[in-house]
C-alpha cells in the first residue's frame, strides 16, 4: 500500500522534473532560484486550497465552494480592513480562517447532520456566497487604494528569502502532513473515506468526521481568501472564478481518488506544484495562455486514467465482468 | 424514504401517492411563483413577456432531460456546457469558410455526439468515475474553444439559421418552446415507458444486479453520453442562433444550472430514481423564479442565490420535516 502511494508521488515527481527540464534546455531562466520562487509562491493559494479539498474528498465528499468560500471571505476581510484600517494583520488572519471555517461547517451541518449529498450541497452553497459578496457590495470592487498598507504588504513581505505567502503554504503542508499521519482525526479522514461501514463499527462518527473535513476546507478557503485579495490588492463578486475546478484537478492529478479513502498531503501539493509550473511556463514557452485550461483539462484525464490503472491491481477480482458496472 | 419498518395496513391509494409526490408539490411550487409574480409585476401575465420567459430555461432543459437519464443512471456530465461551446465554436468556424445552414446544425450536432461518446468512453471503456473525467473534459472541450478562438469572437451566421433560437412556429410559440416540448415528451417516453428506461433505473438502483438480469450495463451508459452530448449539440445550435455570436466563454456555469434543474425536478443525485414530468416542472420554476425577478429589477447573481437556497432548500426541508416529526 504505501510503496504505491510512494511510486504514485514518484511518477508525479519525475513528471515534474521532465516538465523542468523540457522547458529548461530551451529557456533555462526558467528554472532560476528566483523564478522557481515566484512559481512556488504564485502555486500557493492553489496548494492551499488542494491541502483543503483533498481531505475533504479523502472522506468520500467533495466542496465545491471553496474558491466562492475564498471569495466572500476575501471580501469580508477587505470591507472589515475599509472600517477599521488600524486592525493589526493577526487579527486579520484569525477572521480571515474562522469565518472561512464557519462557511465550511455550514456545508459540514449540512452533510452531516440532513445528510444531503455533498456535491448538491456545495453546489448550493457555491452561488449563495458568490451572491453574498454581490449583497454585500452591490457588485462594487474593493480597490488597492481602499485597502491599508500593512493589509496589502502582509503575504509580500520576505522571511528568509521567501514571501510570507510561500510560508503559510509550507507552513500548512508540514502541519496536515503530521495531521494526517500522527493524529487518530488523520486515521478517521481515511478510514471514513476508504470504508464508511468499518468505520463505523470502529467507532469513528462518519459524518462527524466529514464535518470537520468540511471545517478545515473552509478554514484553509478562508485564510487563502485574504491572502488572495491582499496580494491582488483587489476585491470584488468573481475573485477566483471557477477555481474551485483547478483545484479539484489537482488533487485527481495529485493521485487523490474521487472515490475517497486515497490520497495524501504530499501528492495535493505536488499535483497542485504540477499545473502552477504549467500555468507559469506557458507565456515562457511562448504559448498562448488560452492553452492552459485544455492542457490541465487533458492533464485531469491522463492522471485519473493512471490513478485507476494503479487501483485495479488492488484486491481479489471475483467475477471479471461484473467489475463493468460498478 | 419511510424510516418506519411495520408494514401498513392498506397501500397508499394511487390518488394519495399522486398528491403526496414531489411533483406534485413542485406544481404548488411553480403555482405559488406564478402567482406571486403576476402580482409583483404587472408586466408579468402578457403573452409575449411569458414567452420571452420560456427563453430562459428552455435550451438548459433540454440538457436536463438527458442529464435526468445520465443521473438516474448513477453517472453524472458536467462537461455539457462545454459541449455547448465547443459545438458552437465549430459552427463558427465553420460560417468562416460559408457552410449553409443545414452544414451548422449537422456540424453542431455531430460535435456534441463526437463529445459525448469521448466522455461515455473514458466512462464505460476504461471505468473511470464520470464526475472527474467529465471535469477534465470540461476543461478540454472550453480548452480547445479557447485555443481556437482565444478573445475573438465568431460572427456572421446566416440569416436563416436564425430561426432556431428566434424564429416562431405559431403566434406566441417559439421554436425552441416547441422542440422543448417535443423533446420533454420523446424523454418521458424513453425513460418511462421503454424496456431502456427500465434499464436506466435498474443501473441506477443496482448496476451489478442489472448486468446479472442481463443488461449491457455499459453499453447503455455509453447511450446515455451520447444522448447528452447529442442535446448538449441541440442546445449549441438553439443558443449561437439565438446570441448569433460565439465567444468561448458561451454558456459557462450552465452545468450547474443544468444539474440543480435535474435535482430540483425530484431525481435522486445518488441514482435510482427520478421523472421527466418532475424535471419539466422544475424547468417552468426556475424560469419563472428568474423571469419574475427579473421583472423586478433584481440583478441576475442575486437570482443565484434564489436558485441555491432552493436547491437545498427542496431537499433540506422533508428531511428537516422527516427529524422533527420523529
Amino acid at each position: 500500500m504505501k510503496r504505491i502511494l510512494a511510486s504514485r508521488e514518484l511518477l508525479l515527481l519525475v513528471a515534474i522534473a521532465l516538465v523542468l527540464g523540457i522547458i529548461s534546455s530551451r529557456f533555462p531562466a526558467f528554472i532560476t532560484p528566483s523564478n522557481l520562487v515566484s512559481v512556488f509562491n504564485d502555486t500557493s493559494p492553489l496548494i492551499l486550497l488542494a491541502i483543503g479539498q483533498m481531505i475533504v474528498i479523502l472522506t468520500k465528499c467533495i466542496d465545491l465552494s471553496v474558491a466562492a468560500n475564498l471569495a466572500l471571505t476575501g471580501m469580508v476581510v477587505s470591507l472589515i480592513n475599509i472600517a477599521a484600517p488600524g486592525l493589526p494583520i493577526i487579527v486579520t488572519l484569525v477572521v480571515a480562517t474562522s469565518f472561512g471555517a464557519c462557511l465550511g461547517m455550514f456545508n459540514g451541518i449540512l452533510v452531516w447532520k440532513l445528510d444531503i449529498p455533498p456535491i448538491v450541497v456545495t453546489l448550493g452553497t457555491m452561488t449563495i456566497f458568490r451572491g453574498t459578496i454581490f449583497l454585500l457590495t452591490e457588485g462594487k470592487w474593493v480597490n488597492s487604494h481602499e485597502m491599508s498598507d500593512t493589509f496589502k504588504a502582509f503575504p509580500r513581505s520576505d522571511i528568509l528569502g521567501l514571501p510570507v505567502l510561500s510560508w503559510f503554504a509550507i507552513a500548512a503542508v508540514i502541519l496536515f502532513t503530521i495531521v494526517m499521519t500522527r493524529t487518530t482525526l488523520g486515521r478517521a479522514f481515511y478510514a471514513a473515506g476508504g470504508n464508511p461501514h468499518a468505520a463505523t463499527y470502529a467507532g469513528i462518527n462518519v459524518g462527524r468526521t466529514q464535518f470537520w473535513a468540511f471545517m478545515i476546507s473552509g478554514a484553509l478557503a478562508g485564510l487563502t481568501g485574504y491572502l488572495w485579495v491582499s496580494r491582488f490588492a483587489v476585491a470584488y463578486v468573481d475573485v477566483a472564478g471557477g477555481f474551485e475546478l483547478t483545484v479539484v484537478a489537482a488533487c485527481v492529478i495529485g493521485g487523490v481518488s474521487i472515490m475517497g479513502g486515497i490520497g495524501s498531503v504530499a501528492g495535493a501539493l505536488l499535483g497542485a506544484l504540477f499545473l502552477g509550473i504549467i500555468a507559469n511556463a506557458l507565456p515562457v514557452v511562448n504559448i498562448s495562455p488560452f492553452w492552459q485550461m485544455a492542457i490541465s483539462g487533458g492533464a485531469i484525464i491522463i492522471a485519473v486514467a493512471l490513478n485507476a490503472q494503479a487501483n485495479r491491481t488492488k484486491g481479489r477480482i471475483i467475477l471479471k465482468r461484473a467489475e463493468h458496472a460498478t | 424514504m419511510t424510516t418506519s419498518r411495520s408494514l401498513p395496513d392498506r397501500l397508499q391509494s394511487p390518488l394519495e401517492r399522486n398528491l403526496k409526490s414531489w411533483e406534485s408539490l413542485l406544481m404548488l411550487v411553480a403555482i405559488g411563483i406564478f402567482i406571486a409574480n403576476s402580482f409583483a409585476s404587472p408586466y408579468f401575465l402578457n403573452a409575449w413577456n411569458l414567452s420571452d420567459a420560456t427563453f430562459n430555461f428552455t435550451e438548459k432543459a433540454m440538457i436536463a432531460f438527458a442529464m435526468a437519464l445520465l443521473i438516474i443512471s448513477g453517472e453524472i456530465d458536467l462537461s455539457v456546457a462545454a459541449i455547448i461551446a465547443l459545438a458552437s465554436t465549430a459552427m463558427g468556424a465553420a460560417v468562416q469558410v460559408g457552410v449553409g445552414t443545414e452544414g451548422l446544425v449537422l456540424i453542431g450536432l455531430a460535435v456534441g455526439l463526437t463529445c459525448g461518446a469521448v466522455n461515455g468512453f473514458l466512462v464505460t471503456g476504461l471505468g473511470l468515475p464520470s464526475i472527474v473525467v467529465t471535469i477534465g473534459t470540461m476543461s478540454l472541450f472550453r480548452g480547445i474553444s479557447f485555443i481556437v478562438l482565444g478573445d475573438q469572437v465568431y460572427k456572421g451566421y446566416p440569416a436563416d439559421f436564425a430561426f432556431f433560437g428566434q424564429g416562431y412556429v405559431w403566434w406566441v410559440i417559439s421554436f425552441e418552446f416547441a422542440l422543448f416540448a417535443i423533446i420533454a415528451a420523446i424523454y418521458a417516453v424513453i425513460l418511462h415507458m421503454t424496456n431502456f428506461g427500465r434499464a436506466v433505473y435498474a443501473i441506477g438502483n443496482n448496476a451489478t444486479g442489472a448486468l446479472f438480469a442481463g443488461i449491457r450495463v455499459g453499453r447503455v451508459k455509453f447511450i446515455l453520453f451520447l444522448l447528452t452530448g447529442l442535446m448538449s449539440g441541440v442546445a449549441a445550435v438553439c443558443l449561437t442562433s439565438r446570441l448569433g455570436s460565439t465567444r468561448p466563454s458561451i454558456a459557462f456555469g450552465w452545468e450547474l444550472e443544468i444539474v440543480t434543474m435535474v435535482v430540483l425536478g425530484g431525481v435522486n443525485i445518488l441514482g435510482g430514481s427520478g421523472s421527466i414530468p418532475g424535471v419539466v416542472i422544475a424547468a417552468f420554476v426556475m424560469g419563472l423564479v428568474t423571469f419574475g425577478l427579473g421583472l423586478l429589477n433584481v440583478p441576475g447573481i442575486v437570482m443565484s442565490i434564489v436558485i441555491g437556497a432552493l436547491l437545498i432548500s427542496v431537499i433540506a426541508l422533508p428531511r428537516l420535516w422527516a427529524m422533527w416529526r420523529s
